[in-house]
């Protein structure tokens, strides 16, 4: 399926990419070289093939229920763009 | 002192010829006269560096000699280390000071290494010619004017040029491999699980590994003995023994069974280069190795899994990149929107920009089967069609890259045909194998690598092959010329 | 132009059970709550790049648990998925949660209502998955604060089916579910923090039409607020339809305050979520033997729970339904009884006075100012004849404001019954002897209106003893007398 600048503009919403106008043309071809390249996968005859999503099936180690983390608040906030009374600060969310 | 390799300087700290404080003055004065040139360093330590010698120093004095007591190491800068900046070549992350370090870095801090600094790198680990590093391409010392490979490009030159004995990197598609072979050094990129991924920023989780990059397949073999094992931190991290690397160089490989995928070979392939990779393995013949033609049939498709799979997962993972917590964030935003926006535009470059846009349009309702979970399944083929040879044979070998180093800018405007630049490396990603490349010799000046890839869990054995290999040839101890 | 009639309630539920276990569900980071903001987000739970989850055991065994409760298939391999959007409450970009492969499939549970039917409500499946954290808009001077200390508290998300068809089914459901997961001791059950959350998916229909759009309302932090805000809503698809407008699909935050609701986002702005299994994790795999292990160790749950009160203690089975409906009221009742020594009167008092007081002032019986030992002792003075049940309210209402214990204020306040019959007859005789017209009234009567008319005197009596008098005693003392 050939990219239009309709879907580069919906995929950089969800990533909350901005694009503008004048770039989306040249986003688009470059896009569509790649899913060009990437279509070569609707050859592969994988009917009967179980994905992986990992290269060793192995289980997920578990954890027990302990409290192992210290409290970072006052080396994580300085990293902050912006903070107030222990909080990362952002414009305001309207629900 | 700046030609000897890791284990030749260990030796050498052990026997009292120098200590570790003239060792380490010595490669950041050295990283000072070149780097200028080369811009494989995004930021030098040095005051740390110094204080870790003059530490290893008294350990040594002490009598504590560990895996890698005093010896210099250049950390590429996607590892997080607590207090230094770690920026993942990235704008987004160019006033980052990580508040911890990675259990790599760690790990190799435990057995005395002297941290001089940390390396440039493609942004985000996303690509093939270290171009897209907000700090600016890094340079080819063996010809200035190409690039040095991606993205573990810094780790490679300044290894190369001998501005470090040892680095490491990572390898999601190739990123340790192919910058390797491109700038004659030895890289390792260990089996998927092999080594911890915590605090290793990540790009492609099912795929990213870190590994060692060296002067030579021993010195390789010393950094993962202190990189390998266990981390209850990271679930995909295995709890498998870690074998004697150093102890299985020396083993003979008369009777060793090297497959040779045709795959490895096409028809379009450079011929000087498709001869490099057969004259390697020739050498090795010598030695009492058998050559087992094979074929791998699935790995054909491994670019465009690739480029669906690590896309994906990149898309999801860079999410966390949003100006709230950490990182850059854009002037004035005016809503929640606008900070998201800018914020990720302003600081990442293009090709993550691109990467992610893919990412996104394969995760996206209506397109997940047809990409996302079709190149999960062409991923299984791909294993499937490893582990069916590794039946047969004990290694498999073929060109690391399929050319060598190509001019800065040339393949700027071509994303797919950069892709291709992995075409050999990326299988080995998909399936989770350990593989590493070699030296094997000079194509008009340039040098070539040739890689060795083994089964599972197999790393001594890749490192043992390469061991043999350059204890019969010179390759990996030439230097680029100009950075006396 | 009114069709109204005839209209057919479809809801289903989604609840959100916060799981007590000590840290987060991918971080050694502790769950505890009211501290400081961002004192317990780790480096994990804030997302910092090359951080990684790893997952908490008791999590994943307080899921099963679950599932073993509702007799739900408990998945032998099930798999963390990725859930990807933006806000600023997710550090990650992502929620890790459950879709293809939830670790609960299957089950159902059997709720009971007021005219005692019985139904069962079939659960689709329950996943695990992160909490988020909180976005504060106070204080902040037209900003938002965020604070993460909430993020990745580990969550099973319960999915029921379209199963109820109104407000009293949905709640008995919800109260069901309440009560089982505070029975298994998984989650506090605590709405009002919103360690519980219910959110209500809501459509209409004509009889025998297909299912009609749904809305969902969410923000319902009490059962009473659930059962007004599918009230509301029912009303409101009902107006819109019979209108002859359509149903939009949509989010919709009620507000129980004012009793109101408002749309939060519609379907148009929903997001694509691009769900793939998270690469940080590996699938959960779950042994048999694990699973029989926490069968075999699950606690006494609320259906067994009534039909033991039914076989021992003899009570109703409405009795029994209300007692056992919620751990809180079972324990507390169960040790009032036990102090008491008598179970039908702790029934009675459980789910008469004091549940009177506790509606009246809105409070959950864990706040009961009475302790479920103080109602004991007050059963036992009931008992031993030392108070009659109309003091015994007083004592209570006593023991309610904080006077102390029932023995306590007995003795404090004189409130022993009068045993001694020489005083008692002393004041017979004196309120015979005070009201001469109604001697005269009474002994002209017959039998029959004699038994009513003897209440007067009774009542003269009690007035004179403030009510220490026992009554049976008095009626006896009177009958002789007069």
């Amino acid at each position: 399926m050939a990219i239009d600048s309709k879907v580069v503009a919906r995929a950089a919403h969800l990533a909350r990419l901005r694009v503008d106008d004048s770039e989306t043309a040249e986003l688009s071809a470059r896009l569509n070289d790649i899913l060009g390249m990437v279509d070569q996968l609707q050859q592969a005859n994988v009917d009967q093939v179980e994905p992986l999503a990992h290269p060793l099936e192995v289980s997920q180690p578990l954890r027990d229920d302990r409290v192992t983390e210290p409290d970072v608040r006052d080396k994580v906030l300085p990293l902050a763009p912006a903070s107030e009374d222990g909080c990362f600060l952002v414009p305001r969310v309207i629900e | 002192m700046h030609d000897k390799t890791l284990t030749e300087l260990k030796a050498g700290l052990h026997a009292g010829d120098f200590s570790s404080r003239e060792l380490t003055e010595h490669f950041l004065d050295r990283i000072k006269r070149h780097d200028g040139e080369l811009n494989s360093f995004i930021t030098v330590t040095e005051a740390q560096a110094l204080q870790q010698a003059d530490a290893a120093d008294q350990a040594i004095a002490a009598g504590d000699h560990r895996l890698l007591t005093g010896l210099p190491i250049a950390h590429k800068d996607i590892f997080c280390t607590e207090g230094v900046r770690t920026s993942c070549g990235s704008r987004m992350l160019d006033n980052f000071v990580a508040p911890y370090t990675a259990t790599t870095v760690e790990k190799m801090a435990r057995e005395g290494a002297v941290m001089l600094g940390k390396t440039n790198m493609d942004e985000f680990a996303m690509g093939s010619s270290n171009e897209t590093s907000f700090y600016g391409p890094v340079k080819n010392p063996w010809d200035t004017e190409r690039v040095p490979g991606g993205s573990s490009g810094g780790a490679a030159a300044s290894l190369a040029a001998r501005l470090t004995p040892g680095a490491t990197g990572t390898d999601t598609g190739g990123s340790i491999r192919q910058p390797a072979a491109l700038n004659s050094v030895t890289g390792l990129k260990p089996t998927y699980g092999r080594v911890s991924r915590w605090g290793m920023i990540a790009f492609a989780s099912s795929l990213d590994q870190a590994g060692p990059l060296g002067l030579s397949a021993a010195d390789c073999a010393l950094m993962l003995q202190a990189m390998a094992g266990h981390d209850e931190k990271d679930s995909t991290c295995l709890n498998e023994p870690v074998d004697d690397y150093l102890g299985a160089l020396d083993h003979s490989v008369d009777g060793l069974k090297i497959g040779v995928p045709e795959e490895f070979f096409p028809d379009n392939l450079d011929g000087a280069i498709a001869d490099n990779a057969r004259e390697a393995m020739r050498e090795l013949e010598k030695q009492g190795a058998k050559l087992v033609k094979l074929s791998l049939p699935s790995i054909k498709l491994s670019v465009p899994a690739y480029y669906v799979i690590a896309p994906a997962e990149a898309s999801s993972n860079l999410s966390r990149f949003d100006g709230v917590r950490f990182g850059y964030r854009c002037e004035d935003p005016k809503d929640l929107e606008d900070l998201y926006k800018r914020s990720r535009s302003e600081g990442f470059g293009a090709e993550v920009k691109r990467r992610i846009l893919v990412g996104t349009y394969a995760l996206s309702a209506g397109y997940y089967d047809a990409y996302y979970k079709r190149a999960q399944k062409v991923r299984r083929l791909i294993r499937d069609d490893f582990s069916r040879a590794f039946k047969d044979v004990d290694v498999i070998m073929g060109p690391t890259s399929p050319e060598t180093a190509f001019k800065l800018g040339a393949k700027a405007d071509d994303p797919v045909n950069m892709y291709m630049a992995d075409v050999f490396t990326i299988a080995v990603n998909l399936a989770g194998l350990p593989a590493l490349s070699m030296p094997s010799g000079f194509i008009n000046g340039l040098p070539a690598g040739t890689q060795v890839i083994g089964n599972y869990f197999q790393e001594g054995r890749i490192l043992n092959v390469a061991h043999r290999y350059q204890m019969a040839t010179d390759w990996h101890q030439q230097a680029p010329g100009g950075f006396a | 132009m009114s069709h109204s009639g005839n209209w057919e309630v479809v809801i289903g539920l989604e609840v959100h059970v916060q799981l007590a276990t000590d840290s987060k569900i991918f971080s050694g980071t502790s769950t505890q709550t009211g501290d400081e903001p961002n004192r317990h987000a780790s480096l994990i739970d804030l997302g910092m790049p090359g951080t990684l989850p790893v997952v908490n055991k008791e999590a994943i065994r307080n899921a099963i648990r679950f599932g073993l409760a509702v007799n739900a298939d408990i998945a032998r391999r099930s798999v963390f998925e990725r859930k990807n959007y933006f806000y600023p409450d997710l550090p990650k970009g992502y929620q890790t949660t459950q879709l293809a492969e939830p670790i609960v499939g299957a089950g159902e549970v059997e709720i009971q209502l007021e005219n005692g039917d019985k139904k069962v409500v079939r659960i689709h499946h329950a996943h695990l998955e992160e909490d988020a954290g909180k976005s504060l808009h106070e204080d902040f001077h037209g900003q938002t604060g965020i604070d993460l200390n909430r993020a990745g508290t580990p969550l099973i998300e319960i999915v029921s089916e379209p199963d109820m068809s109104s407000a009293e089914e949905a709640v008995a459901f919800a109260r069901k579910l309440h009560s089982i997961v505070t029975s298994l001791g998984i989650c506090d059950g605590d709405m009002s923090q919103g360690n519980m959350r219910f959110d209500v998916n809501i459509s209409i229909r004509r009889p025998g039409e297909p299912l009609g759009t749904r809305t969902e309302t969410k923000n319902l932090n009490s059962f009473r607020f659930m059962e007004k805000a599918i009230a509301l809503e029912v009303a409101r698809q009902i107006d819109v339809l019979e209108d002859g407008g359509e149903i939009v699909q949509e989010t919709r935050l009620y507000n129980g305050d004012t009793n109101t609701a408002r749309s939060m986002r519609t379907k148009e702005d929903a997001n694509d979520y691009r769900y793939f299994p998270c690469p940080d994790l590996l699938p959960v795999m779950v042994s048999e033997e694990e699973i029989q292990t926490l069968r075999d160790q699950l606690p006494e749950l609320p259906d067994a729970r009534k039909a033991r009160y039914i076989g021992r203690y003899q009570l109703s089975d409405y009795d029994a339904e209300l007692l056992s409906g919620s751990i809180a009221t079972a324990r507390y009742f169960e040790a009032a009884a036990e102090h008491g020594g008598d179970a039908k009167l702790a029934a009675n008092w459980v789910m008469g006075e004091l549940a009177a007081k506790l509606n009246a002032e809105d409070k959950d019986i864990s706040e009961s100012p009475v302790s479920a030992e103080h109602l004991g002792e007050l059963i036992q003075r009931l008992k031993d004849g030392t108070i009659s049940s109309k003091i015994a309210k007083q004592v209570f209402e006593a023991c309610w404001n904080g006077d102390g214990g029932p023995d306590q204020i007995i003795e404090a306040q004189g409130l022993k019954q009068m045993s001694d019959s020489g005083e008692l007859e002393k004041i017979v005789d004196q309120v015979i002897a005070d009201s001469p017209a109604q001697v005269e009234d009474y002994r002209n009567s017959d039998d029959a209106k004699r038994k009513k008319k003897i209440g007067f005197f009774v009542g003269q009596v009690m007035k004179a003893t403030q009510g220490k008098a026992n009554p049976q005693q008095v009626n006896q003392l009177l009958q002789e007398k007069l």
